[in-house]
């Protein structure tokens, strides 16, 4: 820390500030949808920004300009990785807080809307991870195919191969809930 | 798989995997935290500081990270701005800036800079 000169010092803070501001909804999403309760998605989104700032210098320094949500969403999903590791709990996805339809009487158009989007929160919590995790960053996060390669590790080519089949599966359980 | 029906599945995703707005508790904590973290950076290395202030050794590192400690001290602004109770304490970072600048001050007299 005696390295850095107060003017650094102050814009990285200012920078990190810029960081927490603008991607704290998109940690706590992937948070929520990696645990799928609100009580550990805090501790996981508290955890990944506490975490953040303690390596937020390198990771600028290393990042040669490209944005840093990637690195931000890398971090929650390694910390999301020990949660389940040390717990050894499954994901669990709750809809009622998360989306959609909160009507105190919902009509039936609405119950019948909110048993589909179930159905798909069910059939995404039920994905091999690896694939859970680029559709929760694609639709919860909106993130293109180059930032969830970066945080999933992987090349832009394999990560499109990776949601093309998570789709295709997802659309194939689906088509196995629905009635004959 | 059809267009229609990749459409379709896209469609039902983006509706089902909405972003979640992080609750205001969190959001408090959060901050509450990183605004300590800060702090507590900030007071280590006044610790330290004041601990080097022993060996004249010490005294050149001592101007330069007396500099370090009030950025630190400034840090998160914005943050801060929402913790109105951090005023104080904020307050009493200052008048530790204060002494250890009067330090710097007499350091650099002594050494005729």
């Amino acid at each position: 820390m005696a390295e850095l000169v107060d003017g650094d010092k102050a814009a990285l803070d200012r920078d990190f500030e810029e960081l927490y501001k603008s991607h704290l909804r998109d940690v706590y999403s992937y948070s929520y949808y990696r645990v799928g309760n609100h009580h550990d998605a805090e501790d996981l989104t508290e955890q990944t920004f506490l975490q953040a700032y303690r390596h937020f210098e390198r990771a600028q320094r290393e990042s040669q300009g490209r944005p840093l949500r990637p690195w931000l969403i890398r971090i929650a999903h390694n910390l999301a990785a020990n949660y389940y590791r040390d717990r050894s709990r499954k994901p669990q996805t709750q809809l009622e807080d998360a989306a959609v339809v909160s009507e105190p009487h919902p009509t039936d158009e609405l119950v019948e809307q909110r048993e589909e989007l179930e159905e798909v929160l069910t059939g995404v919590a039920n994905l091999p991870d690896d694939r859970r995790e680029a559709l929760i960053m694609r639709f919860a996060l909106d993130m293109d195919n180059r930032e969830i390669a970066r945080a999933l590790g992987r090349t832009e080519g394999a990560t499109k191969v990776l949601i093309h089949r998570a789709i295709r599966q997802l659309e194939e359980s689906l088509k196995a809930e629905e009635p004959a | 798989m059809s267009d229609v029906e990749r459409f379709d599945v896209e469609r039902l995703l983006r509706s089902a995997l909405v972003p979640v707005e992080p609750p205001v508790s969190l959001v408090d904590r959060l901050e509450r935290r990183l605004t300590e973290k800060v702090d507590i950076a900030a007071e280590e290395l006044a610790d330290w500081e004041l601990g080097a202030m022993r060996d004249p050794r010490n005294w050149g590192r001592t101007a330069a990270a007396g500099m370090v400690l009030a950025a630190a001290g400034g840090t998160l602004v914005l943050v801060r701005a929402r913790q109105q109770h951090k005023k104080r304490q904020a307050g009493a970072l200052k008048a530790l800036e204060h002494s250890i600048e009067d330090v710097s001050s007499d350091i650099r007299k002594r050494l005729g800079r």
